[in-house]
């Protein structure tokens, strides 16, 4: 083992002496953690609104006032046609068309009953979605205004009724910026524990510099620690300082226990470097490695569920999911930022990530060969 | 020249896929010799070599070298033999004393060695005040003898080179040759692969390897009377004319 | 003329012989527009809940049932006391739980009025909203239908109609960007790799000091993957309408020239990359950074660019890829013409001819 220590010695040399290790170790967490999540508000808010007001009454300005004041809508439009309304939606103006037919006040009150028209623009789902819902809303509100008008309170029919409590726990101010910074978190980390890694060892390939170790009495195990100890330990800084940006800049305290955080990413650290120390078997070049690693770093990213849920994907896109570490771990920093799981909450994704380094570490071990 | 065999083989066989590249090769290298293996670019000369180092695995034959079977004692006879490879092997972007320290460590000095060696080391090149540069800063030159002195800074019994006089200029060889000299007089045995024919001459023995296979195997003085020529170059044309395979 | 087109065949010879990269270059965007076409959605379904049943009569059973058979729930546990929520949440085995008192029967027959709990995971508060609101839909289904279905006076009935995607598939929305994506993908940063592998390679010097214009030695060059980029067009429509389910609408003559005008736009940036960029290294780190992150950032598809702060929402006018996932979207998806794209695609002709400009100008003659 006293080999160890000079191989240790040797790369932590290399690893600070190398420029871009600054670039590595603050500038980029810094990057990616500051301008990221400023894209990644995937919050419904501002939808624009076309109105095509065809009664021009009382009720039907009263009932735009109040849809505007709500506060999630912004008037973009006043067509005097529905036509026209479209068009705003089909220039991407508008989302959601609002149309208040002629005689709106005087049907509802008359014959009471009256229809308004609302088109979405359905091409992003979610956003149609909330969006109507939140005109149904303020519409469903107006309504019962107008029955309170009418109808006293006990010559109401007496129906049942069922109150539905809401109650949204764990992220109060339904922000998503504490929804995506620890996934952010985990694929800066990701990025250092398998393409940095892999691509130091096969940069060594390139050079030379594994020969004369193959020639060496150096055992295969002392080499790939050799090599995972030191990534293990910069991706972890790494860690240290995006977890701290979190807190600065964006005020997100963890509700669990950071050291819940730290036990969890020291195993799934040993599962990537596994991973990357396996992708650097099987290549010859840096070029190699690294068009390797994009790919596998591009679907691991995008199939993780930090972007788009999990659960929305077909059945066999989830199972793909479930064979990719990133996943577990985005999961994982999410449950023990936001709701505060601890370690018995995540002992399976413990246990999938053990098992993922079990895997991946011992693939890697039979594929270095000494002598070929 | 008679002495203790340090290296021994015997219809030695790699073949990759249905390419033999070295071709049932037979022969000893004795203590403190400077052998010398010889042959064109593709002829074999550093897959056979390879494969004595335990670089790679033969596919058929036998080989003892420094008395450990290459099949089954593989790792011993790392720890007794030196390497130097055509790149140098040297991380640049270490000192010349770290780089020393660490090949140092890992074929086991103790500390006291290692600062011991270290010394002896940087004095020998007359690098003394310079040991915290950068390897990267060093000339070639420099960097091809900084590499041969940590090949055998563990004093092995054998070390092994390849190509190691590529690129340099005719000087810096000369110095190079030196070294190994002062190596062989130790009683360090020098294994060197080259395809420069004047090289030849400085060795104890040479064999010549044409397509795989060793063509010739004597001293250099022996060769140029065989083959009725006036230098190592004649000898190899001849031999080489006969040659099937094209260099790499 | 004849000695552009002797270029061109060899740079053609030059890519087929390479079957390695030409495996790539057509399978890796068929590879990829299946797995991203299908599995990048924000289509809320099968969600998991939990529903705590203390009353355990007709009613609460009868709203469960429902809930359950919906599609966008997935029923996974039935809780036994109000402390297992915050554990289950916890677990993450659920995204929603529902919570239904005791005597939830009794009090809506007898006094007519009766509370539900709807407690939602707001980790992601978009899912949250949307569950929270499918699962309400069925809650005032089932109120309605205890009155007969009776309306109440004065009722203002909604007419909601989703255009375009009136299933609210999550493909739609994803599909035009990913094709965006893996065009930007192949076109620009293999183009770029291949003819710095040229400049690494020394044999650019013998084709700088042929009699060739240096202009027509870079169209020579992309031509190749003009073609492969057609191809990989065509395909990519084919599976968008026959695997992916999302039809085009629109017109697919324009639907492909706009296509093609975007490949020429992604090509000219590869060029320019391969122009300033020394070693394939170089070229491919430049590549991601200055051609993958922003398509993937900025284009529109996987982030909302209406919500980025000002500054972003100007760094993202510059990326070629947002005005393709416009058009796309207008054209395939909406089913307009010309008339609707042609802003976008003027921004896409200008950002091409800017481009060839620059690396024609900056193309060195000599190398040094």
């Amino acid at each position: 083992m006293r080999a160890l220590k000079f191989l240790l010695q040797k790369e932590l040399r290399q690893i600070f002496r190398d420029p871009s290790i600054f670039f590595i170790l603050f500038i980029m967490p810094m990057i990616q953690l500051m301008i990221l999540p400023l894209a990644a508000d995937y919050e419904i808010k501002n939808i624009n609104l076309g109105v095509v007001d065809h009664d021009h009454s009382g009720y039907s300005r009263k009932l735009i006032n109040k849809i505007v004041s709500s506060g999630y809508f912004r008037l973009k439009d006043y067509s005097s046609t529905f036509s026209q309304a479209l068009r705003g939606i089909e220039l991407d103006k508008t989302d959601l068309v609002l149309e208040i037919p002629a005689q709106f006040e005087r049907k509802l009150v008359k014959e009471n009953e009256s229809t308004i028209l609302v088109a979405a623009n359905a091409i992003n789902g979610v956003k149609a979605g909330l969006g109507s819902a939140y005109i149904q809303g303020i519409i469903g509100d107006f309504n019962q205004d107008v029955r309170m008008q009418w109808i006293q309170a006990p010559r109401f029919n007496p129906q049942p009724t069922i109150d539905v409590e809401y109650s949204d726990w764990y992220n109060p101010d339904m922000n998503y910026r504490d929804f995506m910074v620890p996934g952010i978190l985990v694929m800066l980390v990701t990025m250092i524990g398998s393409s940095f890694a892999s691509n130091n060892i096969v940069r060594e390939k390139e050079m030379g510099t594994i020969e004369q170790i193959n020639v060496s009495p150096i055992k295969k195990t002392q080499f790939i620690l050799g090599k995972l100890i030191p990534f293990w330990m910069l991706a972890l800084a790494v860690l240290t300082v995006g977890l701290f940006i979190a807190r600065i800049f964006y005020g997100i305290v963890p509700l669990g226990h950071y050291l819940t955080i730290y036990v969890f990413a020291s195993i799934y650290l040993l599962a990537i470097l596994g991973l990357g120390l396996l992708m650097s078997t099987y290549a010859q070049t840096q070029q190699q490695s690294m068009l390797v690693s994009f790919f596998v770093t591009m679907v691991f990213n995008l199939l993780s569920g930090l972007y788009t849920p999990i659960e929305s994907m077909p059945q066999w896109a989830q199972i793909i999911t479930r064979l990719n570490p990133v996943s577990y771990f985005i999961e994982v920093m999410r449950m023990v930022v936001l709701k505060g799981s601890g370690l018995a909450d995540i002992k399976y994704q413990i246990l999938a990530l053990l098992g993922f380094a079990v895997f991946f570490n011992g693939w890697a071990i039979v594929n270095y060969k000494k002598r070929s | 020249m008679i002495g203790e065999k340090v290296i021994s083989a015997e219809k030695l066989t790699k073949r990759f896929g249905d390419f033999t590249a070295v071709d049932h090769i037979t022969f000893d290298v004795v203590k403190g010799e400077i052998f010398g293996f010889l042959g064109a670019n593709g002829a074999g000369k550093t897959t056979a070599m390879r494969m004595l180092c335990g670089l790679s695995l033969p596919t058929s034959g036998s080989a003892m070298v420094a008395g450990f079977d290459v099949y089954r004692q593989n790792e011993l006879i790392k720890k007794n033999i030196g390497y130097m490879s055509q790149k140098f092997s040297l991380y640049e972007d270490l000192t010349i004393r770290e780089n020393i320290r660490f090949y140092a460590g890992i074929y086991g000095l103790t500390d006291d060695k290692i600062k011991e060696k270290s010394n002896l080391l940087i004095n020998r090149l007359n690098l003394a005040g310079q040991e915290k540069s950068l390897v990267r800063s060093l000339p070639l030159g420099w960097r091809q003898k900084l590499a041969f002195l940590i090949a055998i800074v563990h004093d092995p019994a054998i070390v092994f080179l390849d190509e190691p006089t590529g690129g340099v200029d005719p000087i810096t060889r000369r110095e190079f040759w030196e070294l190994i000299y002062d190596a062989s007089s130790k009683g360090i045995t020098v294994f060197v692969t080259t395809h420069y024919m004047d090289e030849a001459e400085y060795c104890h023995r040479v064999s010549i390897m044409v397509d795989g296979r060793i063509d010739a195997l004597d001293s250099p003085a022996n060769l140029m009377k065989e083959y009725a020529s006036s230098s190592m170059d004649g000898v190899f044309l001849q031999l080489a004319r006969k040659a099937l395979r094209m260099s790499d | 003329m004849s000695q552009f087109y002797i270029f061109v065949k060899k740079e053609c010879l030059h890519i087929w012989r390479d079957r390695r990269t030409l495996f790539i270059l057509v399978w890796m965007p068929i590879v990829q527009i299946i797995l991203y076409g299908f599995a990048l959605t924000n289509e809320v379904k099968n969600s998991r809940i939990a529903i705590l049943d203390q009353s355990k009569d007709d009613a609460t059973t009868a709203i469960s049932n429902e809930i359950a058979a919906s599609r966008y729930f997935n029923l996974v546990k039935n809780l036994h006391s109000y402390r297992d929520i915050d554990a289950t949440f916890k677990q993450g085995l659920i995204r929603m739980a529902i919570v239904f008192p005791r005597n939830f029967q009794y009090d809506l027959l007898h006094s007519n009025r009766a509370q539900v709990q709807i407690i939602a995971d707001a980790s992601d508060p978009n899912t949250a909203n949307t569950l929270t609101n499918y699962a309400t839909a069925i809650i005032n289904d089932y109120q309605l239908s205890l009155n007969n279905n009776e309306q109440l006076p004065y009722t203002i009935k909604t007419q909601l109609r989703m255009l375009y995607n009136p299933e609210l598939k999550g493909a739609y929305n994803f599909v035009p960007g990913v094709m965006a994506l893996v065009l930007m993908l192949v076109c620009a940063m293999m183009t770029s790799m291949a003819i710095v592998k040229e400049k690494e390679m020394g044999t650019m010097e013998v084709i700088l000091v042929s009699p060739l214009r240096p202009f027509w030695i870079i169209i020579a060059k992309t031509i190749p993957y003009l073609l492969v980029s057609v191809l990989n067009i065509a395909c990519i429509l084919l599976l968008s309408v026959f695997v992916l389910g999302v039809p085009i609408t629109g017109n697919l003559g324009l639907l492909i020239w706009e296509s093609v005008l975007f490949t020429v736009t992604s090509l000219s940036i590869g060029i320019l990359i391969s122009n300033g960029a020394k070693t394939q290294q170089a070229a491919m780190f430049t590549s991601m950074m200055s051609l993958f992150l922003p398509t993937l950032l900025f284009s529109g598809f996987l982030f909302p660019v209406e919500n980025m702060p000002v500054a972003l929402q100007v760094i993202s006018n510059v990326v070629p890829a947002k005005w393709y996932y416009i058009i796309v979207k207008s054209v395939m998806i909406k089913g307009l013409g010309f008339f609707a794209v042609w802003k976008e695609t003027l921004i896409l002709v200008g950002m091409t001819l800017i481009l060839l400009f620059i690396s024609i100008s900056k193309f060195k003659i000599r190398l040094a």
